[in-house]
């Protein structure tokens, strides 16, 4: 049974036919404890702004859970990828991307960083009160845009409202499923002497571009974020260099966090060369005046692949045919003594490249 | 203390104020020209300038001459360590 | 970037490499008699370990890292003053970047944020008056430190206050002046230097007249310099020059931004708003006389030290802390018994291990590649 639309409404039919309709029903402009309650408030929250825009036909007929059949998964590998995140960004709208794109695409990249196809996410939020409506309609728009765009659905989730001062504004927690193609196994025991490390683009966009953002700096800077999917550059970067042994993508703490991870984590040493590590000029300038230190700028679309020597131009030429991928380079090589990432410096000398402690600051002297 | 950068004012928002613009590689920040102006060299005379920029101030302007100077300098002391080298090197054999 | 760049070239540096490695030869230099030469300031101390120049020069040639960078001699007890304000109600704290980390003798500004202190972060004390004119039923405080090179931007800053009728802002102020320093380190019995390589951007504001006592009566060359790394191998080049023809003299590698005269209006502004301070507290290298500023009575109403009644006491630094020795070059940080043990980058005891060109935080972070004293001092830590 279809109702009339509400003034300037979409009614989004829902599969099943109870004749609910989901649009047009929230009337509030701000987000209050009610829109948490459990009650009528907080239906009319779900439906007009979430399950409106996520709607799709894995959601079925919005159980307490989503149910997902075992064959979407069997039909791609052998092996089930799960990964959860949290997402808490300052400001919610940057250059780039917002909280809700980040959240998407980040989940997204830790599936696809392992080689899994990306299938299915739940997106809980948690609301502060008092947050505009309008703000979350975008930050839903931006994931339904972000879904679409990697080939995941949004099949579940929840929402919460807390206090005033008792969140941000609003924090996502995702879960994410996929599945690993049998016979693949990425991973960072695989890790050899020899493997060259080859980054998909240039680095450091997404902190700068964030810094720039907050405003206390009062820079202005055309540097966006490099939020993006990863699954398309994975895929290939395999089909080239099918012996991958690891890839990860760089987030906090940057290029060099990432590194230093896997140089603890497989006891091998790693060394970068300064100048083959991609970045926009605006970055550097962005750096120089801070002085901060690129490589420990956030990426929210970029990995650090450890290839087999003899699969790394394969792998570049492959890299470079894809959106996102154009500026793939190789930065170093993991090498069999130190444990700990080294870098020449434009002029061969040579300088550790530790782990961040805490979180940069710019500085003036 | 000793962070400065090089860049280039780009404009002249506030002549009165002594507020403009600087660029550094496509980053651009107001700054303030107090430092490098004076009755021969009013704000407007700053536009366009290298200067160097500490803490949101354009201290010092850049003289384009003299750092030419200094990379012919360091060309020759360069070449001459390297000619000397390959003298010493040739000799040996 | 222009004027960057183009003294970041790799050719050249290994040119100048050479010539140098010459010099010292020439000079009879060896590993265990090398040069000696101190760099002042922070952001030397900063590229010559980013660039890794000490790689490029033969062990002949040894970098003393001197004192020169203004947050790491800043005393615990300022650091317990600018909690003390911070934590007051109705006051926004604004802080450069590097003063955050610093501990003090109850944490440090980024704790003291953590624990709801209105700390924040700004690039220009300008930006710190745009806080109090956006803010007007808040306190917000400047924290003013830096040598000579930021002390105009400080200066002007509050005259800039003084003419909009801004009231609810002042400045904690600890700058400090660079010549007592120097005077401090020449007088030090113990100290052994061959040469200076000084500091470009205060000798930007101060020009270079002022270190001719350095020449004339310690009987040192000092050779003003720029911070990119060819400026630096320059400078060295420069002074080794004046040690081979045996001169002494003080020179000026950084001409392009550097006038030999300075920057009278920005010393002009100083003047108006700054006296010497009688008596100021180094960390580590104790009361240098004359090395601090303050605000002169007719700028009293924007001295947070007044607005907030702040009495200068000192507090001891921590018995293990060598701090003091390390910043005058006597000891090298890994000789520091607590270097990697008690303090080290995460839970550091002195300013040397924060600031990000403290000369601790650098050996640490940048320069074990080569040193096996600071091999062990890392793995000590991670097991």
């Amino acid at each position: 049974m279809k109702t009339a639309p509400a003034k300037g409404a979409e009614i989004v039919p829902l599969k099943g036919d109870d004749g609910l309709r989901r649009h047009g029903r929230l009337s509030a402009k701000k987000i209050t404890l009610a829109h948490g309650g459990g009650g009528s408030a907080m239906r009319d929250l779900i439906d007009d702004v979430f399950i409106s825009a996520f709607e799709n036909p894995a959601m079925g007929d919005l159980e307490d859970q989503a149910r997902l059949p075992l064959t979407q998964f069997t039909g791609v590998g052998d092996r089930l990828a799960f990964t959860t995140d949290g997402f808490v960004v300052d400001p919610l709208f940057f250059p780039g991307g917002d909280l809700g794109k980040l959240a998407v695409y980040g989940t997204v990249n830790d599936l696809a960083v392992g080689g899994a196809k990306p299938l299915y996410l739940s997106c809980a939020m948690i609301i502060e009160e008092g947050v505009e409506v309008e703000t979350l309609r975008q930050l839903v728009a931006s994931m339904k845009a972000a879904a679409a765009e990697a080939g995941v659905s949004i099949v579940t989730g929840d929402t919460k409202v807390v206090g005033k001062g008792q969140a941000d504004k609003v924090f996502i927690t995702t879960a994410g499923v996929g599945a690993i193609p049998a016979g693949l196994n990425l991973g960072v025991r695989q890790v050899q002497p020899g493997d060259v490390v080859i980054v998909n683009g240039k680095l450091g966009d997404h902190g700068a571009a964030i810094l720039a953002a907050r405003g206390d700096l009062e820079l202005e800077s055309p540097i966006h974020s490099d939020c993006r999917p990863l699954t398309g550059l994975v895929q290939a970067l395999l089909k080239a260099a099918p012996n991958t042994h690891f890839i990860r993508d760089c987030t906090r703490g940057g290029l060099a966090s990432t590194l230093n991870e896997v140089s603890d984590g497989t006891g091998f040493g790693i060394r970068l060369q300064e100048k083959a590590i991609p970045l926009r000029e605006e970055l550097r300038g962005f750096c120089e005046i801070l002085g901060l230190d690129p490589l420990y700028l956030a990426n929210e679309g970029s990995f650090a692949a450890f290839v087999p020597r003899e699969q790394a131009e394969a792998a570049l030429v492959a890299l470079r045919q894809v959106e996102g991928g154009q500026e793939a380079a190789i930065i170093g090589e993991v090498t069999t003594t130190g444990g700990r990432v080294v870098m020449d410096t434009l002029f061969g000398g040579a300088r550790i490249v530790d782990m961040l402690v805490g979180e940069q600051l710019p500085r003036i002297c | 203390m000793c962070l400065g950068v090089p860049g280039q004012i780009i404009a002249i928002d506030d002549p009165a104020k002594l507020v403009a613009t600087v660029d550094v590689a496509g980053i651009r920040r107001k700054v303030d020209l107090s430092c490098i102006v004076d009755e021969n060299n009013p704000p407007e005379s700053c536009l366009h300038a290298w200067v160097l920029v500490h803490v949101g101030f354009a201290m010092s302007r850049i003289d384009e001459a003299e750092a030419e100077a200094t990379l012919k300098v360091l060309h020759e002391i360069g070449e001459l360590a390297v000619e000397r080298e390959a003298m010493l090197t040739s000799e040996v054999q | 970037m222009k004027y960057a760049d183009e003294f970041r070239d790799s050719d050249l540096a290994h040119g100048l490499a050479k010539a140098i490695a010459e010099q010292l030869d020439a000079l009879g230099a060896t590993e265990d008699n090398p040069i000696r030469i101190m760099e002042v300031c922070g952001g030397h101390t900063h590229a010559i370990f980013r660039y890794g120049l000490a790689d490029l020069l033969p062990k002949s040639i040894e970098f003393l890292h001197g004192p020169g960078c203004p947050v790491c001699v800043l005393p615990r007890s300022r650091v317990d003053d600018c909690l003390a304000i911070a934590m007051k109600p109705n006051v926004i704290f604004a802080t450069f970047g590097d003063a955050m980390r610093v501990p003090g003798s109850r944490g440090s500004l980024l704790q003291a944020k953590g624990d709801g202190a209105d700390v924040r972060m700004v690039y220009s004390p300008l930006d710190a008056l745009t806080l109090a004119r956006r803010n007007p039923d808040k306190e917000v405080v400047f924290f003013a430190l830096g040598f000579e090179t930021t002390m105009p931007s400080t200066a002007l800053t509050v005259l800039k206050a003084r003419s909009e009728g801004i009231t609810n802002f002042s400045l904690l102020v600890n700058h400090i002046t660079i010549i007592p320093t120097l005077r401090a380190i020449l007088d030090d019995p113990e100290m052994r230097i061959d040469g200076f390589i000084g500091p470009g951007h205060v000798t930007m504001i101060i020009g270079t007249e002022p270190y001719g006592f350095i020449a004339s009566e310690y009987k040192k060359p000092l050779v003003v310099a720029g911070f990119e790394p060819l400026d630096l191998l320059q400078s060295l080049h420069m002074v080794l020059k004046q040690k081979v023809e045996q001169r002494c003299e003080i020179e000026n590698q950084y001409a392009r931004v550097v006038p030999n005269s300075g920057n009278a209006v920005a010393r002009k502004a100083v003047e108006q708003v700054y006296e010497t301070r009688a008596h100021c507290e180094w960390r580590g290298l104790g009361d240098i006389e004359q090395s601090g500023v303050q605000f002169n009575a007719a700028f009293a109403a924007y001295d947070a030290e007044k607005k907030f009644s702040i009495h200068n006491a000192s507090v001891p630094d921590p018995a293990e802390c060598r701090c003091g020795d390390v910043l005058k070059g006597l000891a090298k940080p890994w000789q520091c018994p607590a270097f990697g043990k008690a303090c080290t980058p995460e839970i550091p005891l002195g300013a040397l291990m924060v600031s990000s060109e403290g000369s601790c935080a650098a050996y640490y972070q940048y320069s074990a590649v080569h040193n096996e004293a600071l091999e062990e001092a890392r793995k000590a830590k991670a097991s």
